[in-house]
């Protein structure tokens, strides 16, 4: 295994989530008990599941995987006096290109994860949980393992956790390779143990889930944050970032700069100041050229529109979003055309095949960006890319649809004239 | 076909994590790991894990063609994936995997004659903020250049 992959704290982070990496040992029980573990769990037992669901409501945490969804909105969404069993499910399917963060809260601090999902069962009222765990993550696989097997040796899993009288049993469970699989209903079809194809909702996984049973399902790092809301009030973590964007998250920075790296940064950070100062600028003193700002699925942000604070309202108004954390830094040498069909290749790999539009607005896409990237372009494949891309928006079952024509439509309509010179090359080959 | 005895405990312990009759959620792990051992999803593969997970044999084979870590035929001794996706792009990616073409003397999903390495360009494995990145079976590895590709292959071929 390689070395540590977080970095040495930087004054500019937060750290709230991340706190105890560096820490020796910092994945085992001992050290989360020594450094505030347990103490959240222990609040939880003795507030009401609605007091819970409210606390998270106050903190405005929102949903880490991508879609920033409220995460106590989605909490009591779960109908937890339902007669049938409730189900808890966590997704560490990172998947989404450019998103290198679960992979630190699993590795470094398991047990603030683990803490996280017992808080979600009390206000859910789940007594099992299964941790969804992409394929590539085989070590982590283990990793998650090791710390079940110490929490249920030490009774912080299983029956009477910490001799409070709640029972809960969680379990690792590993992928097989599907970024698809990170689509929520997928995944529970996945876990089901059938190819990853996303469901139609309604009925929404809180309501029938996996195994048509009520499911909680949250990314992480979403769990991983509960334990520090509980602990020291919602408010307190909503006030680390802007209005309805609460907290802190890590971001992965990589791509054009000079230090790239997992940060945990408040809500609302100006992104500029990510680029510049927390990753340590662009190599070679090249100009910024383009800026993903949070993994391959947003649209794809022009450096005269970087000067902006980094939360999911902000990126929103800007017609972009936050998504899972993954922002990918282009300098001024980037060829826009091969960046469009990488990503391209991408979705069309990817695509599950469920719906048409996607399966082949994906392929026929890959075709069209291949050819231009060969120099064999057409002057109307640019507004061919454009009206193709607007076809697929919405009209797919899951968001892997809108996830490649997005950051197309954006690529296309924001850098045409890297497919103008294209187009130009080629004329003088001529 | 046979299983280790380590295999089946894993088994034996995985069919007891789901609800009551749910067995077939078993499927996807028991495939991967199955396979990590015998080297392929073969038909025998198919027919054991079907057995165990209390489903039909074509409810097995439809998971295979989709999942992409899955293989019907075996991969050399080492898989070496290289992620070519935006991250790692940026910072080398594409040429590392050329580089790797040339190294190893096969293409993509391609295996060495001598059986010890197979080569797959991959999607983003994670390792965005350490690119570019190459995972070998399941072992990551971060910051790759060509040069730290040849140690590595080479270092693997002298000790196997």
């Amino acid at each position: 295994m390689a070395k540590q992959l977080y970095n040495p704290p930087s004054p500019l982070e937060t750290r709230i989530l991340s706190k105890r990496f560096g820490l020796e040992g910092s994945e085992t029980l001992d050290v989360y008990l020594a450094n505030d573990g347990y103490k959240a769990f222990l609040k939880a037992k003795e507030m009401a599941p609605e007091a819970i669901i409210e606390e998270v409501k106050t903190s405005a945490l929102r949903g880490r995987g991508g879609a920033g969804f409220p995460t106590g909105l989605k909490w009591s969404f779960v109908p937890r006096t339902s007669p049938k069993p409730r189900v808890i499910v966590v997704n560490a399917d990172e998947s989404e290109p450019g998103t290198c963060k679960d992979r630190l809260l699993m590795e470094y601090d398991p047990h603030q994860m683990i803490e996280g999902i017992l808080i979600a069962s009390l206000a859910v009222q789940a007594h099992v949980g299964y941790i969804y765990i992409r394929g590539e993550y085989r070590y982590l696989v283990e990793a998650m393992d090791r710390a079940l097997e110490e929490a249920y040796a030490r009774g912080y899993l299983g029956k009477n956790i910490a001799g409070t009288g709640w029972d809960f049993d969680l379990y690792t469970h590993t992928g097989a390779g599907a970024y698809e699989c990170g689509e929520e209903t997928a995944l529970l079809d996945s876990l089901e143990g059938k190819r990853g194809i996303p469901r139609m909702k309604p009925p929404f996984p809180a309501v029938a889930g996996a195994w048509a049973m009520p499911t909680l399902l949250n990314n992480v790092e979403t769990f991983s944050a509960i334990p520090p809301i509980i602990r020291d009030g919602g408010a307190a973590f909503a006030a680390l970032g802007t209005p309805k964007n609460g907290g802190t998250r890590l971001v992965c920075i990589s791509g054009h700069v000079n230090q790239p790296g997992v940060y945990e940064l408040p809500l609302g950070f100006p992104m500029m100041k990510a680029i510049e100062e927390v990753a340590g600028g662009i190599p070679g003193g090249k100009k910024l050229k383009a800026v993903v700002p949070g993994g391959s699925s947003c649209p794809i942000l022009r450096a005269d529109e970087c000067d902006i604070a980094m939360d999911y309202d902000t990126l929103a108004k800007i017609g972009s979003m936050l998504g899972s954390g993954g922002m990918v830094v282009l300098d001024e040498t980037t060829d826009m055309v091969g960046f469009a069909l990488r990503i391209m290749r991408f979705y069309a790999h990817e695509s599950c095949g469920w719906c048409i539009p996607c399966r082949e607005g994906t392929t026929w896409m890959k075709k069209i960006l291949t050819r231009f990237h060969e120099g064999q372009g057409r002057r109307e494949d640019i507004a061919l890319l454009g009206e193709l891309s607007k076809n697929m928006l919405g009209r797919t079952f899951c968001a892997l649809g809108d996830a490649a024509a997005l950051p197309t439509i954006s690529i296309v309509e924001k850098f045409t004239e890297d497919f103008e010179t294209y187009l130009a090359r080629q004329e003088v080959m001529v | 076909m046979t299983f280790s005895p380590q295999l089946e405990q894993r088994f034996a312990k995985m069919l007891t994590r789901y609800p009551e009759g749910r067995t077939r959620s078993a499927v996807i792990p028991m495939l991967i790991y199955a396979q990590d051992e015998v080297g392929a999803i073969t038909r025998d593969v198919i027919e054991e894990v079907a057995k165990r997970c209390k489903v039909t044999p074509v409810q097995v084979d439809e998971v295979v063609g989709y999942y992409s870590m899955l293989h019907r035929k075996p991969q050399g001794k080492f898989h070496v994936q290289v992620c070519t996706n935006i991250s790692c792009l940026l910072v080398g990616g594409e040429e590392l995997y050329e580089h790797a073409k040339k190294k190893l003397g096969v293409g993509h999903k391609e295996t060495t004659a001598d059986g010890q390495f197979s080569l797959e360009e991959v999607e983003c494995m994670g390792a965005c903020s350490w690119a570019p990145a190459v995972e070998i079976n399941y072992d990551f590895h971060h910051h790759v250049t060509p040069e730290k590709l040849d140690q590595l292959i080479d270092g693997l071929r002298k000790a196997h």
